[in-house]
Order: C-alpha cells, then structure tokens, then sequence
C-alpha cells in the first residue's frame, strides 16, 4: 500500500521533538489542521531552521515545494509568508509561517537554503512588499516594474464599478460581500 | 534588434524603476562597472536583474560593451516569437554561436487571477483556476476542487473521483501531444507536429463531449463533476485509446532513432540532480534526471492507488530524456484510462449534502451546456423550496469552514499545488498557486550555459513551460 495522503503525526514528531531542542525560542506555535502541520516561526531564526530541516536526516525537506504570501489586516503583524516543504525521503510536508509588520516587512531570504526560492520571493515581494533580505535580485517579477502598491494585499482595490439598479445597488467587484443581499463589506 | 527608446522616456523609465523597486542599497542596486572592480563576465550575469518593460535594454547593451568584450551580441527572443511558447522572452547573450547568459523574463500574461478569485464564491473560482494553466485545465479544477474538499472535511463520491482520473489522464495525454507537436516543429520536424495535433483534436472532442468545451471547462466543482459522461463517451474513449497505442508508436519510429532528432536532443540542455533538487523541478523533468518521484505514487489522490503504471524512470537528464518521459508517460496514461474504465464505479457524481453539493444537473443541450431540462422542470413547475435552494447555492453559494491547506497533484508539467486560506466565508480568502512551469522555468539560465544558439530553443521547450501558468 502506499503511503496515506496525509502525514499521520507520528511521522513529523521526531521532527518536531528536533526543533524544539535545538530552536526551542524560534519556534513560536505549532498546529495541526487537516492532516497538515504548521511551524510558525521567529523570523529571525528562519534561515537556521530551514537549514537544518533541509540537511538533518531525521527531516531531510531537500525540496521547497512552494512560498507564498498571505495579507491578515486586522493583526499587527498582518504579512505572512508560508513555506512548503516536502520531504522525499520521508514523504511528509510541513508549512513554516513567519509574520512581519508592513513598517518592517523584513524576512531573511532562504535561497541560500533552496535556490527555487529565489523567483519565488520575488513574487512575494512584487505582490506583498515583503523585503526578502539577501536575496539576489529582489525586483518585480510579473507585475511591471514601475508598478506601484502591492496588489495582492487586502486593501489593494480590485478595481471595476458599482452598478444601479432601479432599487438596488451592487458596489463594486472588491467590496461585494453576499450576506443574504449584496453588501459592502 | 535593439528597441530603441526616446531619450525622455528612457529617462522617467528608470527614474520609475528608481522608485518602485525596493530603496537603494538593497541587494539589485548594482555598482556600476569600473576597471577597478572589474569582475568577471559569470559574476555579473549571476547578479544580473531583467525587468519585463524593455526599459533595461540600454542597461544590458551597456554593460556588455562596459565589460569591453566586443565579441558579445545580446538578442532579445520574445515575448511574440513563435518558438518561445507563449510570451516568454528571453535575453540570449551571445558570444559567436555560444551562449554566455539568458535571462528569462516573465510576466507578460499576469491577469490577476489570483487576487479575482478572492472576490468570487467559492464555485465560481473553478472558472477562474482553470484558465492559468490553459494545456492543462482539469488538473487546475481537480487540484482547487482537492484544497476546497480537504478545507471542507469531505470526499468526492468515487464515481466523481474516477472521472476525475480519467479526463486528467486525458488531459495529460493532450498536453504531452502539445509539447511534442511543438516541439517537433522547432525543431524541423513537421510532420511530427501535424500529427501531434491531429491525435490532440481527438482528445479534445471527447473533452468537448463531456464538459462542452474544448478548454476552460469548469467541469470539476468542489464536492464532484458537474456532470456525468453522456451516452456512448466511453466507448469513445476506449477506441480512441486503442488507436493511440498505435500513433505513439508512430511518433517513435519518426523519432526515437532518428540520427537528426538524436543530434538535436542527446546531451543538450543537461541539468544534475543536485541542480533539480535545489530548484524544485519536478514532473517530467525530474524524472529525466533519475529521480523517481511522482506525486500519484507518493501521495495519492483520487484514488490513483488502485491503478496500476509505472513511473518511467531516465538517467540522462537531457532534452532526449525528457521526450522519453513523456512519450513513456503517455502509454502510461492510457492504461490508467483503460483501467479506470474497466473499473468505473456507479452512483452519483456530486456530492450528497446538499448544503454543499451543486443542486443543478448540467446537461448539453443543442445550444451548449445549460441546467437539465428536468432541473429545470422541478424548481419552475413543482417546488418553490427547489428554486429558493438553488438561487441560494448560486449566489450565495457554500461556506467553507475556516483554515489553510496545500494541496498538490501531479501535473503534465509536475506539482500543481494549491495553497488555500479560507476565513470561514463564501468566497475564497487566498488561493496561491504553485505553478511547475513558473518554478521549472528557474532552469533556464542554468542549462543555456555554454549551449550554441540552435540548441536554446530545444533546452527551453524540454522545460515545457506554458506562460498562461507561469505568470497566473
């Protein structure tokens, strides 16, 4: 039979028992949701932990599957990054989760760890703001580049029109909102 | 070759560059080159950053004839030229026929689909999901409808999951044909590209059969299909998968021995495992490389543990490694399709709760997919409750309970994955998409190395990268 979908927990315990003791003040937060584990982590510690979770044998997460960005408006520190990492060897995945302010949205870059992060971090910087600190080239990569704002945060607008009607009023696309009626949120 | 701009245009590019990127003093604030510190021309190209407005170019030129090699031409190749398979554009520098550097450069066909769909329900972003990876859509529907299941805590009934194999399998065949039809043309085989898309016009009637349309389908929804095969499809596809044994051997005999297509593909574009490794290439690519690893085995989904294939498997990790991964892979698909038909499950294709599940059956009519005439009949002529559930479904549609999962299939191209956030409402509150061809596209500058200029475009179609995807 071949492995579950998900990673039963007693696979990513040692992991986890691991981390603790080496990073016990990095690791901020650990949970579980669906089958799926998340680290959430002190930024500053990122690039340690990511190291050794990429070269410890009891983890071995050679392959950063994907890094993306989350805007969370209503916490102080309302810009995530999560990071994707699967192990091969293992056949398990774990998400680790730093957050930064918009006044300081500063990540240690991890391309030294996976050079994959490098477009992308750049991705997240073009759509988020997030400044990824060392990496190699940190420029806009699908937006152009004398684009200003950071799209894919929450109060960026979408853009588009209200529309009237004889007795109803739908706003526009990005403060539609449908609770029982078209509502602006 | 060179776009050449007015000097005052040229001028508010870069001061906008100045001020959108991050502040000076960050790592792309380039030095400008001086004798003094003059460094190599590999240490450059390696800090070298591209921007997509074509404002750069004066910069690139610059700097090569600043680094007092006259020997090095820079060609710019796209975004419209035929072979670079949508609106990529890559910046080749070349010294004689050798290429020294080439920069991808993307972005061209960023539509926003990500940030749309957080203004849309739930349902209705399959139509958006599905049109980013256009050789690919029912992986697309299949990997957001996954992440939609796994938030909402529930399965696909087994018929909908079968279904689900099949058209991906399908699907997965269809695209491979594009990669070799197009491929084979780029390469002066011709015929190779007639027949490539002649096999895929078949493939593409049986989606069109099943889901209305050729691409784009939307067929896939969270909790099921929206609706089941129609009469006679299945045996379609069984004698469309008998007589594709027959094409794909067809195709090998064109190629496989072929002297020309062995010179054009043997040791080019050469990546090791390492370089796989740390840039996260997966799919086909890999496996060229002699890393067995597909997500159907490893994390199966769909029930693909129940079909039996292998992983074709390749050491050479060049372009011809890769056409025979694909080609491999296709046989492949069509025993899974056989075996998913052999064993294709009853029952209904959607969902049974019906807070959840799709309350409309689709049916074609003469004028395209609509809601079945007998949904239709049952919410107009006999239940107002009916009518009121299914305006609401449409709307309003589901809510999904609040959390973040990441999901992944095997792609033709290698892990789609979805990351989805969900704050406890009816439209999705993120939905990232890892896209293979954006992360396989990192290679680029990696293989061209040292290749002549008639071998960049046979490493870069090996990537098979389809721009839709990449730049989401």
């Amino acid at each position: 039979m071949p492995p579950e979908t998900t990673q039963p927990p007693d696979l990513i315990q040692p992991v986890l028992t691991g981390l603790r003791e080496r990073f016990g003040e990095a690791v901020r937060e650990v949970s579980g949701h669906r089958g799926e584990v998340t680290i959430e982590l002190a930024t500053a510690h990122l690039v340690e932990v990511a190291t050794w979770l990429r070269d410890d044998p009891s983890a071995a997460f050679t392959h950063l599957s994907d890094l993306s960005g989350t805007d969370y408006p209503e916490r102080p520190d309302r810009l995530c990054v999560d990071y994707h990492l699967y192990s091969r060897e293992h056949n398990v995945r774990l998400r680790l989760k730093v957050r930064v302010t918009v006044s300081d949205p500063h990540v240690p870059t991890v391309t030294g760890v996976w050079p994959t992060a490098n477009w992308h971090e750049r991705e997240v910087y073009d759509f988020f703001g997030v400044r990824f600190d060392g990496h190699p080239n940190l420029v806009r990569i699908l937006m152009p580049e004398d684009w200003k704002g950071y799209p894919q945060r929450k109060d960026y607008p979408l853009g588009g029109v209200d529309v009237d009607y004889i007795d109803a009023h739908v706003p526009p696309p990005d403060q539609r909102r449908y609770r029982g009626g078209w509502t602006s949120t | 070759m060179s776009e050449v701009a007015p000097e005052r245009d040229r001028a508010t590019q870069s001061q906008l560059v100045q001020e959108a990127v991050v502040p000076p003093g960050e790592a792309h604030d380039l030095p400008a080159p001086s004798a003094a510190e003059r460094v190599t021309v590999n240490e450059r190209r390696a800090q070298q950053v591209l921007a997509m407005g074509g404002g750069d170019w004066a910069e690139v030129s610059a700097r090569a004839h600043a680094e007092g090699d006259d020997d090095v031409m820079v060609i710019n190749m796209g975004p419209q030229h035929p072979s670079t398979h949508g609106v990529l554009r890559l910046v080749v520098e070349l010294r004689g026929e050798e290429v020294i550097s080439c920069q991808p450069v993307i972005g061209y066909l960023h539509t926003g689909i990500e940030k749309s769909i957080e203004y849309r329900t739930w349902v209705q972003g399959v139509t958006f999901v599905t049109r980013m990876d256009y050789l690919a859509p029912i992986f697309n529907e299949t990997a957001y409808c996954l992440a939609v299941e796994k938030l909402l805590g529930i399965e696909a009934p087994p018929r909908a999951q079968a279904l689900r194999v099949l058209m991906m399998e399908l699907n997965r065949v269809s695209s491979h044909l594009v990669w070799l039809a197009t491929t084979g043309l780029e390469l002066g085989a011709l015929s190779v590209m007639l027949y490539g898309f002649r096999e895929r016009e078949e493939i593409l009637d049986i989606l069109e059969e099943v889901t209305g349309l050729r691409m784009n389908h939307a067929w896939v929804r969270p909790a099921g299909v929206s609706q089941d095969l129609p009469d006679g499809t299945e045996e379609r596809v069984r004698s469309f998968v008998d007589d594709m044994r027959g094409k794909i051997d067809e195709y090998e005999t064109l190629l496989t021995n072929n002297p020309i297509w062995l010179e054009r593909t043997r040791g080019i574009g050469v990546l090791s495992s390492e370089q796989l490794v740390g840039l996260g290439v997966t799919g086909p690519m890999l496996r060229a490389g002699g890393i067995a690893h597909d997500l159907r085995k490893a994390e199966p989904y769909c029930g693909y543990e129940q079909y039996d294939f292998e992983v074709p498997t390749f050491t050479e990790s060049d372009v011809y490694a890769r056409y025979q991964v694909r080609i491999a892979e296709m046989r492949e698909s069509l025993k899974i399709i056989e075996q998913v038909l052999d064993a294709m499950p009853s029952g209904p294709v959607m969902h049974p709760d019906p807070k959840i599940g799709w309350p409309a059956r689709l049916a074609l009519g003469p004028d395209g997919l609509g809601n079945s005439p007998a949904h239709v009949q049952h919410i107009i002529g006999e239940s107002m409750e009916a009518l009121i559930h299914h305006f609401k479904m449409v709307t309003e549609g589901i809510k999904v309970p609040a959390g973040e999962v990441y999901v992944t299939v095997e792609s033709p191209r290698g892990e789609l994955g979805y990351h989805v956030v969900s704050d406890g409402g009816n439209l999705p509150y993120r939905v990232h998409v890892r896209d293979p061809s954006f992360v396989n596209l990192q290679t680029v500058p990696v293989m061209m190395n040292g290749l002549l200029v008639a071998d960049v475009i046979a490493a870069l179609s090996s990537t098979d990268p389809v721009l839709g995807g990449v730049d989401r």
